[in-house]
C-alpha cells in the first residue's frame, strides 16, 4: 500500500518534473516570463493593465525591436555591433537637418521628408558596410571594429549639431514614428521580410551556417565574407529604420538619441534566445525580448522608480535570464 | 596467472535516461598487460572509459584498481588514483609550453611558496621527454607540435602523474607509419614498466599485434573476451559486427575511362609540394599514400583553391583552373572531403537537414526571390540519406553532433553528393568510423566511380588504398616518388617509396 502510494507520488513528480523541463525548454520561455511578470505585478502596478498604457508599451517597444532586429542578423554570424546607438543618433540628425522646417536643406519641400528618410537609411546602411568591411576584409574583431566605430559616429554626430537639438520637424516625417498605427506597420513589415529572409531564403541559410562555422561554410562554397558583410549593413540599416522612428517620437533630431539603449538591443536580443557565439537567432524570439524588457521597463517606471533604480533592477533581470539561458543549456546538455 | 590485477571490472552497468548503454561488463587488466578494446562505434568503449577515468557514474558493478576499489567523483580524481585518459581527441592546450602542460595541475613550488620552481620544472619535463622518445624542449609551445607528438606528450603527462593504468583512444588515427612505430616502441617499454595499458583502436592488425587480451564489446555487452591469440581478423569483425562480413572491400565492376577529368602539370609550392604532376580519369579512383607531412593533404588544399601555388597548372575538363574560390570550384563540379571532419566538414551544432544541404542549396531554392522550395529541400534530405545509408534513428531536424563518426561521415559526403560533382578530393575518409560504416563508405565510393566521377583519395591506411584504388600515387617531402597501377601493387613497394630519402633524416 505504502509502496503504491509512494510510486504514485513518484509518478506525479516525475510529470511535474517533466512539464517544467517543457517550460525551461521551450524555446518561447521568455514570453512565458513576460506574461508571469505581467500578471504578478498587475495588481501592485496602478495603471499597468489600462488600455493607454499597453498601446503605449506597444509603441515604445517597436524602434527597439527593429534596432534588436538588425542585431539579431549580426548576432547569428557570431559577431557583434556595439556601433548601433551612434548609427541612431548620427542618422536622426542628419534626417532632421535635411527636413526641418528652420535652416534645413530641403526645409518646406514636398520631396524633404521622403529624402530625410532615404538618406537616413542609406547612412545607417554606409556606417554598417564600413564596421562590415573592416571586419570581413582587414579581418579585425567586431568588437573593436565596432566599439571604435561607436565612439567615432556618436563624436561626429555631436560634433555635427554642435551638441544641439534640431527641433521644427514637419509632420509628414514625425508621423512615420509618432504614429502608433504607421511605426506598426512599419515594424511589422520588416520584422515579417527579415523573419522571411532568416527562415526561408538561400542569404538566411548561409548566415545560420556562417555563424555556425565559418571554416565549414567557406569550404561548402558560401560566399562567408558577403555574408557577414550583408550582415552588418542589415543591422545599420535597421539602426537607421529605428532612427526614422524614434525621432518621429520625439520630433526632435537628437545627437545623444538612443544613447543609453546599446544594453537594451544586445539584452533583449540575447534574453530572447540568440546566442552571442552564433548560429542561433530567430526574428520572434528577438521580439518576445524586445517586449519581456520593455515591459519591465515600464513597470518599473509606473512604480515611480528612478532612473537609477530601473537600471539596477533592469541589470539584475538581464542577468536572471541569461542564468536561466545557461541553466537551459545545461538541463538540454544533460538528455543523452 | 598471479600477479595483483591492475583493474578489475565486475558486473558493471550503465544507463542514460532508460537506454541500456553498458550491461553486465566484466574483465580483468593484470598489471603490465596490455588489452585491447575493440567494437563498433557506438558499442560502449568511450562509456566504459569515461567509467574508469571519473567521467561517468556506473549504475551497478564495481571497479577495482590494483586492489582498491576505485569509485573516483571526478576525474581528477581518477588521475590522482593512477588512471591516464588519453583522448581521441588531445586534450592539449595549444597555447601553452609542453612543460606548462605536463604540470598545470601539479607545478612543483619553491619550498612552501607560490612560486613555480621553473628549473625543476624544465628538468623533470626534459626528464619525461627523453622517457618518451621525444626530442623537444621543454618550452616548445604545443601548437608548434605535431598530433604524434602530442600523443607523446599526454603520456609524458601521464607518466609524470606516476599513472598505472593508461587508456589509449585511437591513438594512431592521426598518426603516420613513423609515429606509430615511435608509439608502440614507447608503449612496449612503459609494459616493462609493469603499467597496465587500455588500447582501442579500429585498426585491428595493431591491436591484435600490440595486446595481451582482447575484449570485444557490442551494444554494450562483452561478446568476446581471451587472450589475444585466440583470435584471428576475421573473427574479430564477426564478433565486432555481429555478422560474419566475408570481404572488407565491396567488389568493383567497372574500370576506369581513359578521359581525364583533372590533370596537374607540374605544381610547384616552396617547401611544400614540389613538380607535381597527374592525370585523374573519369570513373578512376586515384590513392594517395604517403606519411605524414608528406604533403598529402596540402596538395588537395592547392587542388581545392585554399593555399596558393607558386608554378604549375591545374586543369579540369579540360579547363585550366587560375587562382579560383572554393565557391567557383564547387560550381564546376570539384567536391573536397577534408581530413578534419569536425571543423571543416561539418557545422556540428546545426542540423543533419541543414548540413545535407548546405553545399547544394542554390538548387533548393525558387525562383524568383530563391526562397526554400520546403518540398525539394525534404526530397534532397530524403534521397541522399537513403543514398548514404544514414541511420534511420536519428531525426532530421538533430544536431549533427550527436552522430556517431561514421554517421557524421555520411553527412559530409551526403552534402557533397548532392552538389553532383564530377572529381572528389577525399581526404581520410574513413578516419575514426567503425568496421561496419567503413564498407558502407567504400561501396560509396565506388558506386561515385562507376557513375564517372574521377576520386582523388588520399589515406594513411594502405589496406584501404590496396582494397579500392585503380592506381596509387606515393608522396614523400612534397614530391611524386611513384605512380603504381593496379598491376604492381605491393605494399613493400609503396612503404619504400613513401619513405624519406636519407639526407639528415627528418
Amino acid at each position: 500500500m505504502a509502496d503504491l502510494s509512494h510510486a504514485a507520488a513518484k509518478s506525479v513528480t516525475d510529470r511535474l518534473t517533466a512539464t517544467l523541463r517543457r517550460v525551461a525548454l521551450s524555446e518561447y520561455l521568455v514570453l512565458w516570463l513576460s506574461v508571469i511578470y505581467f500578471l504578478a505585478l498587475a495588481p501592485f502596478t496602478p495603471g499597468l493593465v489600462s488600455p493607454e498604457n499597453l498601446v503605449n508599451l506597444l509603441v515604445a517597444l517597436l524602434p527597439l525591436f527593429l534596432v534588436a532586429l538588425g542585431q539579431t542578423f549580426v548576432l547569428i554570424t557570431g559577431g557583434i555591433d556595439l556601433s548601433v546607438t551612434s548609427t541612431i543618433a548620427l542618422s536622426s540628425v542628419v534626417g532632421a537637418s535635411i527636413v526641418n522646417g528652420n535652416n534645413g536643406w530641403l526645409a518646406g519641400q514636398w520631396f524633404a521628408a521622403p529624402v530625410a528618410v532615404l538618406a537616413m537609411l542609406a547612412l545607417g546602411a554606409a556606417v554598417g558596410a564600413l564596421n562590415g568591411l573592416a571586419i570581413t576584409r582587414l579581418r579585425m574583431p567586431p568588437f573593436i571594429v565596432t566599439l571604435t566605430g561607436m565612439m567615432f559616429f556618436s563624436g561626429l554626430a555631436i560634433w555635427f549639431t554642435q551638441s544641439k537639438n534640431i527641433g521644427g520637424l514637419p509632420v509628414a516625417f514625425t508621423r512615420l514614428g509618432g504614429n502608433g498605427w504607421l511605426a506598426g506597420a512599419i515594424a511589422l513589415a520588416t520584422g515579417a521580410f527579415a523573419h522571411l529572409m532568416l527562415t526561408r531564403s538561400l542569404f538566411g541559410r548561409w548566415l545560420f551556417a556562417t555563424g555556425h562555422n565559418a571554416r565549414t561554410a567557406y569550404l561548402s562554397g558560401v560566399p562567408v565574407r558577403g555574408v557577414t558583410l550583408a550582415a552588418y549593413v542589415i543591422c545599420g540599416f535597421c539602426a537607421a529604420l529605428a532612427a526614422v522612428l524614434y525621432t518621429g517620437q520625439a520630433e526632435t533630431g537628437s545627437p545623444v538619441l538612443g544613447q543609453r539603449v546599446l544594453l537594451d538591443v544586445i539584452g533583449a536580443t540575447i534574453i530572447g534566445g540568440t546566442s552571442l557565439f552564433g548560429g542561433k537567432g530567430k526574428v520572434l524570439w528577438t521580439l518576445c525580448g524586445v517586449l519581456f524588457l520593455k515591459l519591465v521597463d515600464n513597470s518599473l517606471n509606473l512604480l515611480n522608480l528612478s532612473i537609477f533604480t530601473i537600471t539596477m533592477v533592469k541589470g539584475g533581470v538581464i542577468l536572471f535570464a541569461a542564468l536561466l539561458d545557461a541553466t537551459r543549456h545545461r538541463l538540454a546538455g544533460s538528455r543523452p | 596467472m598471479n600477479a595483483p590485477c591492475a583493474l578489475e571490472f565486475s558486473g558493471l552497468a550503465k544507463s542514460f535516461s532508460g537506454v541500456r548503454v553498458l550491461t553486465e561488463v566484466s574483465l580483468t587488466v593484470p598489471a603490465g598487460h596490455t588489452l585491447g578494446l575493440v567494437g563498433e562505434n557506438g558499442a560502449g568503449k568511450s562509456t566504459l572509459m569515461n567509467l574508469v577515468a571519473g567521467n561517468l557514474r556506473p549504475d551497478a558493478g564495481e571497479m577495482r584498481l590494483n586492489g582498491v576499489p576505485h569509485a573516483p567523483a571526478s576525474s581528477a580524481a581518477a588521475a590522482h588514483a593512477g588512471v591516464a585518459f588519453i583522448h581521441q581527441e588531445l586534450n592539449l592546450f595549444p597555447n601553452l609550453s609542453i612543460a606548462e602542460n605536463i604540470f598545470l595541475t601539479a607545478f612543483p613550488r619553491l619550498g612552501g611558496t607560490p612560486v613555480i620552481d621553473r628549473s625543476r620544472v624544465h628538468a623533470r619535463t626534459a626528464a619525461l621527454l627523453t622517457e618518451v622518445g621525444l626530442a623537444l624542449a621543454p618550452d616548445t609551445p604545443v601548437e608548434r607540435l605535431s598530433t604524434g607528438q602530442c600523443q607523446l606528450v599526454e603520456i609524458a603527462k601521464a607518466l609524470s602523474q606516476d599513472a598505472r593504468l593508461i587508456i589509449l583512444d585511437e591513438p594512431t588515427t592521426s598518426l603516420g607509419a613513423h609515429e606509430t612505430a615511435t608509439l608502440f616502441a614507447l608503449m612496449a617499454r612503459l609494459k616493462e614498466r609493469g603499467i597496465a595499458m587500455i588500447y582501442i583502436s579500429h585498426v585491428l592488425a595493431d591491436v591484435l599485434r600490440l595486446c595481451d587480451d582482447l575484449v570485444v564489446l557490442r551494444d554494450g555487452a562483452v561478446v568476446g573476451q581471451g587472450s589475444c591469440n585466440e583470435f584471428t581478423h576475421e573473427r574479430l569483425v564477426s564478433l565486432m559486427v555481429g555478422r560474419s562480413l566475408t570481404q572488407f572491400f565491396p567488389e568493383r565492376k567497372n574500370r576506369p575511362a581513359v578521359e581525364p577529368v583533372l590533370e596537374v602539370c607540374n605544381l610547384s609550392e616552396p617547401n611544400i609540394v614540389h613538380d607535381i604532376s597527374f592525370t585523374l580519369r573519369r570513373g578512376e579512383i586515384l590513392g594517395v599514400a604517403g606519411l605524414m607531412g608528406a604533403g598529402r593533404s596540402e596538395l588537395a588544399r592547392i587542388l581545392f583553391g585554399l593555399d596558393p601555388y607558386a608554378a604549375g597548372k591545374i586543369i579540369m575538363e579540360g579547363e585550366s583552373l587560375g587562382r579560383i574560390t572554393p565557391k567557383q570550384l564547387i560550381g564546376r563540379g570539384l567536391a573536397f572531403l577534408t581530413e578534419n571532419r569536425r571543423a571543416e566538414g561539418l557545422c556540428l551544432e546545426a542540423s543533419i537537414a541543414d548540413n545535407i544541404t548546405l553545399v547544394a542549396l542554390r538548387d533548393q531554392t525558387r525562383t524568383p526571390f530563391r526562397l526554400l522550395d520546403f518540398n525539394r529541400w525534404r526530397e534532397a534530405i530524403a534521397t541522399m540519406r537513403r543514398a548514404v545509408r544514414l541511420t534511420a534513428r536519428a531525426d532530421d531536424a538533430q544536431p549533427v553532433r550527436t552522430l556517431s563518426g561514421g554517421n557524421q561521415q555520411k553527412v559530409v559526403l551526403a552534402k557533397w553528393l548532392l552538389a553532383k560533382p564530377r572529381v572528389l578530393i577525399l581526404d581520410e575518409p574513413t578516419r575514426g568510423v567503425d568496421v561496419g560504416a567503413k564498407f558502407e563508405l567504400y561501396q560509396l565510393i565506388f558506386e561515385l566511380a562507376d557513375r564517372g566521377a574521377g576520386i582523388l583519395l588520399i589515406s594513411s591506411e594502405i589496406e584501404e588504398l590496396l582494397g579500392l584504388c585503380d592506381r596509387i600515387l606515393v608522396m614523400s617531402r612534397g614530391e611524386l616518388r611513384a605512380d603504381l597501377p593496379r598491376a604492381e601493387f605491393d605494399r613493400e613497394k609503396i612503404l619504400q617509396a613513401a619513405l624519406p630519402v636519407e639526407e639528415g633524416n627528418a
